[in-house]
């Protein structure tokens, strides 16, 4: 497919590598030059200097020829701009970023009007998967997969965990609940598990699961599975006002410690019910005050990386309660991870794995099945979610017959509404929805499972 | 530096350099020549020691800028070396710097020659030497590149530090696609002249090497006699030299009918430049007795024109012997060379409208010291490093030429002779004027010139940063 990336920021850069990979045509354009050549050297795509919300500049980025483009400037206006002379100039498809609260509480109509095929944002998509987080805190990260019926969650085993020294193929049988193990991340390796799988403390485990399985199953391995019910939060940005809207709705107490006064004011007045402290976050005294210690929660969102990484370090250190930090450098993830920080968010990668998911979905119209697509494990382990659309080898034989390739795992059929956490003896049937957990990524076609 | 990419990459190239020599092998095979078994062997070693190299895939294949000079640099030294083996081995040149010589002088594009007579040298090894050209023109890594899918996008260094011109950039996103394009116009370049070589009557071997050779803008002649061809075939050389001499994006251009970014400034001027040296020559040599008429005046002097600027170097008339102003004006065009991303050698016409353009800004900024001008170029700013690397290319340039020039007087031979053999080198030409014109040769020099020589068609053909930088310590500290 041919793609246009207006705007070579940080995630204008992730998109570019993320779909060359996938094996899209890119040309990204963006006003600044230096930018574009180091991305047009860095991944083997075109670049193009220019104002991308105007007529000649995207005709020399080929929109002609495009099938979507992504505009993922810095400005809303201009992302806006870009996609109405796409759609004018090439009929593509077109994806904007819109950051801005007051923009995007008319997405719908924009979307309508506009003729744009999606809308992100990336600061509320960072803001609902806190918000999923902190409803489930025992989890780092929670992925929803056919309509919300599956839930793909990812926790970390602690030392005193009764899984510890278990086998996978212990857990139903000891633990009398429907869950899968998918993957198990031990160090910087990835498995994806198989009934001798022996589970050891510190493990990284992903499962799928029905939502109230999921709970069970939690409750059953000494894990707090309820809702936080207070939360603290440094900063007072754009995630700060869609994350307090969200938790308010689920009951949450939410207190937000802002140091500026105008920003601090405005939380106060659209959100009457939230806590507002106008104070610098930095500072010990103030978050003691504010009972750090106590805090169910604590959310670290100011717009400086390393502050965020500092406050999430002393709550640690104070508190037992669910810690969530914000990063929006992505280049030194790696690192990061190493610092043990409970859950962190990047809503750069949050953007970029919308986007991606979206094309992928895009390129099912051009011959092949599959429905979505999740990151699992990034860069090794992938979660798809196919539908069977005819018989074929796939549905003729129980599944311990299937001759699947490695790595390959059935994680979840979903038939007439009811999920199925699958065992050998089931088969696929036509109209299916099936999860595959597979490390071999880029899976197009459901017979690609076959070996 | 990434040493074991380095050697993955020689691997292939050693891979593909072998199948490259099947053509020779072939030619030996229809013509019943005894090197036959000489060309198959090496051939077949090349692509064996290829293969087991790139058994060891490196686990890092990340490239950098300084990866790509290198990378390029080798290969070419490597391509070169194992190039010159059966012109060694078979004894068709005894001495190994001489068979080096015209090796570097086949795959730079060159044309220069140590050859005294082309009459006992078999049609295999001819053919060899015309298919370096072809494959000298476009660049071997671009080759290598349309046809294997390299990882990542570094290959665009690789393809940076081959490609000619000041500002290589992609026709498609993807490189390997545009390494497909661009060999797809070539070859297909290439084949339209071999069929109208052959409607004018020339021989099926001299059309294969005569377009072989003007496609790469290379200039090494196969036949004994020169160029004794009808003025139809003279005619189809120089239209094919000069548009082997285009920017290859301009076809592209056309191709998509977007005809007015197609033709560009650059292609304007070179046509310009091209089109003022054809009338002032023809006006300078119509009455030269060796001539019948101005009509024939006109088509040697295009001839020779069109083969000097696109730095090809076939020569149809000894325009040693032309008036001062034919000579004068002759050897400037050599430095003019071709269009940037043409097969063709030279400063590249681009490089110089950046050159002059920035002149006239400069000298606008010290009688207005205040004002801010932007060196735009068909309506694009121009960066202020592609203005740099032109700055810095042109003192690069001085300096290896005044070196080389020193260099050749070790030899005592007059200063048109070592002057012109610098520009006709370095510029990728083959013919210079005097001892070096274009019907004689350059054995006149001594094994050490000799190597200065080899060393300034590399440069040259790589624009001069790959090599420069492969002598440079800088380049392989840690």
């Amino acid at each position: 497919m041919n793609v246009i990336i207006v705007g070579c920021g940080k995630v204008g850069k992730v998109l570019a590598e993320q779909l060359n990979e996938a094996g899209n045509n890119i040309t990204v354009v963006d006003i600044n030059a230096s930018r574009v050549n180091d991305v047009a050297d860095r991944y083997d795509v075109m670049g193009v200097i220019g104002n991308g919300a105007t007529h000649a500049t995207l005709q020399e980025a080929g929109i002609n020829k495009a099938d979507l483009l992504i505009a993922v400037t810095g400005s809303d206006e201009r992302n806006l701009l870009c996609c109405l002379i796409a759609k004018k100039a090439g009929g593509c498809q077109t994806i904007a970023r819109v950051r801005s609260p007051q923009y995007h509480a008319e997405a719908p109509y924009l979307k309508e009007e506009l003729g744009l095929a999606m809308v992100i944002n990336p600061e509320l998509a960072a803001a609902e998967e806190i918000a999923r987080v902190l409803r489930f805190p025992s989890a780092l990260k929670i992925e929803t997969f056919v309509k919300g019926r599956i839930e793909l969650l990812k926790f970390k085993l602690p030392e005193d965990s009764p899984l510890c020294g278990m086998c996978v193929r212990d857990i139903a049988p000891k633990l009398h609940c429907d869950v899968l193990v998918c993957t198990i991340e031990r160090g910087d390796e990835a498995f994806i598990a198989y009934g001798d799988f022996r589970f050891e403390p510190k493990d990284v485990i992903s499962i799928i699961a029905e939502p109230k399985n999921a709970f069970t199953f939690f409750r059953k391995i000494d894990f707090k599975a309820k809702s936080v019910n207070d939360v603290i939060i440094a900063g007072g940005g754009d995630i700060t006002h869609y994350l307090c809207s969200a938790l308010e709705k689920s009951g949450i107490a939410v207190t937000v410690i802002e140091k500026d006064q105008n920003r601090a004011d405005a939380l106060s007045e659209t959100l009457p019910g939230v806590n507002v402290i106008h104070a610098d976050a930095i500072n010990q005294e103030v978050l003691m005050q504010e009972n750090i210690d106590k805090a169910e929660a604590f959310v670290s969102l100011t717009n400086i990386d390393e502050e965020n990484i500092l406050l999430s370090l002393f709550a640690k250190s104070v508190s037992e309660g669910k810690i969530v930090t914000k990063i929006n450098r992505i280049d030194f993830d790696e690192v990061i991870e190493h610092l043990d920080l409970d859950t962190i968010i990047y809503p750069k990668n949050l953007t970029s794995d919308l986007i991606v998911r979206y094309v992928r979905a895009m390129k099912k119209t051009i011959g092949t099945d599959l429905e979505t697509l999740y990151q699992i494990i990034k860069g090794k382990v992938e979660a798809a979610e196919f539908t069977v659309k005819e018989d074929s080898a796939l549905t003729a034989a129980p599944l311990m017959q299937l001759k699947l390739r490695d790595g390959v795992l059935v994680a979840a059929i979903v038939r007439d509404r009811k999920v199925l956490i699958p065992r050998g003896s089931d088969m696929l049937q036509k109209g299916d929805s099936v999860v595959v957990v597979t490390n071999h990524l880029g899976l197009h076609d459901m017979n690609d499972l076959l070996a | 530096m990434n040493l074991r990419m380095t050697v993955y990459m020689l691997g292939i190239l050693m891979a593909f350099e072998g199948a490259f020599m099947l053509v020779p092998t072939a030619t030996a095979a229809v013509y019943h020549e005894p090197q036959l078994l000489l060309f198959a062997v090496i051939a077949l070693a090349l692509i064996a020691a290829g293969f087991v190299i790139t058994r060891f895939k490196p686990e890092n294949k990340t490239l950098f800028a300084r990866d790509g000079f290198v990378i390029v640099a080798l290969s070419w030294l490597a391509m070169s070396f194992f190039g010159c083996l059966p012109f060694y081995i078979s004894g068709v040149i005894p001495k190994f710097v001489d068979a080096m010589f015209e090796t570097v002088s086949g795959f730079t594009t060159t044309g220069a020659s140590i050859l005294h007579d082309l009459a006992p040298v078999p049609k295999c090894m001819l053919m060899w030497r015309s298919f370096t050209h072809w494959v000298g023109g476009m660049g071997v890594l671009v080759f290598i590149m349309a046809f294997l899918p390299l990882s990542g996008g570094q290959n665009m260094y690789l393809m940076k530090a081959e490609s000619p011109g000041p500002s290589v950039s992609k026709l498609v996103p993807r490189v390997r696609t545009t390494a497909m394009l661009l060999y797809v116009i070539y070859f297909v370049l290439t084949l339209l002249e071999i069929i109208l070589l052959l409607i004018g009557g020339m021989p099926m071997f001299d059309a294969i090497n005569i377009s072989f050779a003007t496609a790469g803008t290379g200039g090494f002649s196969c036949n004994p006699a020169g160029m004794p061809y009808s003025p139809f075939c003279i005619n189809v050389i120089t239209v094919f030299m000069i548009l082997f001499g285009v920017n290859f994006t301009c076809y592209f251009l056309f191709l998509h009918r977007k005809f007015k970014d197609g033709f560009n400034s650059e292609l304007k001027v070179y046509l310009g430049i091209i089109a003022f040296a054809i009338i002032t020559v023809t006006l300078n040599v119509r009455s030269l007795p060796m001539f019948r008429g101005t009509g024939e005046a006109l088509m040697h002097s295009a001839f020779t024109v069109g083969s000097l600027i696109t730095t090809t170097g076939f020569a149809t008339a000894d325009f040693n012997v032309w008036p001062t102003y034919s000579r004068t004006l002759l050897v400037l065009l050599m430095f003019v060379g071709a269009c940037a991303g043409s097969t063709g050698g030279g400063i590249k016409v681009s490089r110089l409208i950046i050159f002059f353009k920035n002149m006239h800004n400069e000298l606008r900024i010290m009688t207005h010291p205040r004002q801010i001008k932007k060196l735009k170029m068909d309506g694009h700013p121009v960066e202020a490093d592609v203005i740099r690397a032109v700055n810095v290319y042109f003192a690069c340039y001085i300096m290896v030429y005044v070196v080389s020039l020193l260099l050749l007087t070790l030899d005592g031979l007059d200063l048109t002779t070592n002057f012109t053999a610098v520009v006709a080198t370095l510029n990728n030409i083959g013919p210079g004027l005097n001892l070096v014109g274009p019907t004689a040769n350059y054995d006149v020099y001594s094994a050490l010139p000799k190597c200065v020589l080899i060393f300034d068609m590399l440069a040259g053909r790589l624009e001069l940063f790959p090599i420069i930088l492969l002598l440079s310590p800088a380049t392989w500290k840690k």
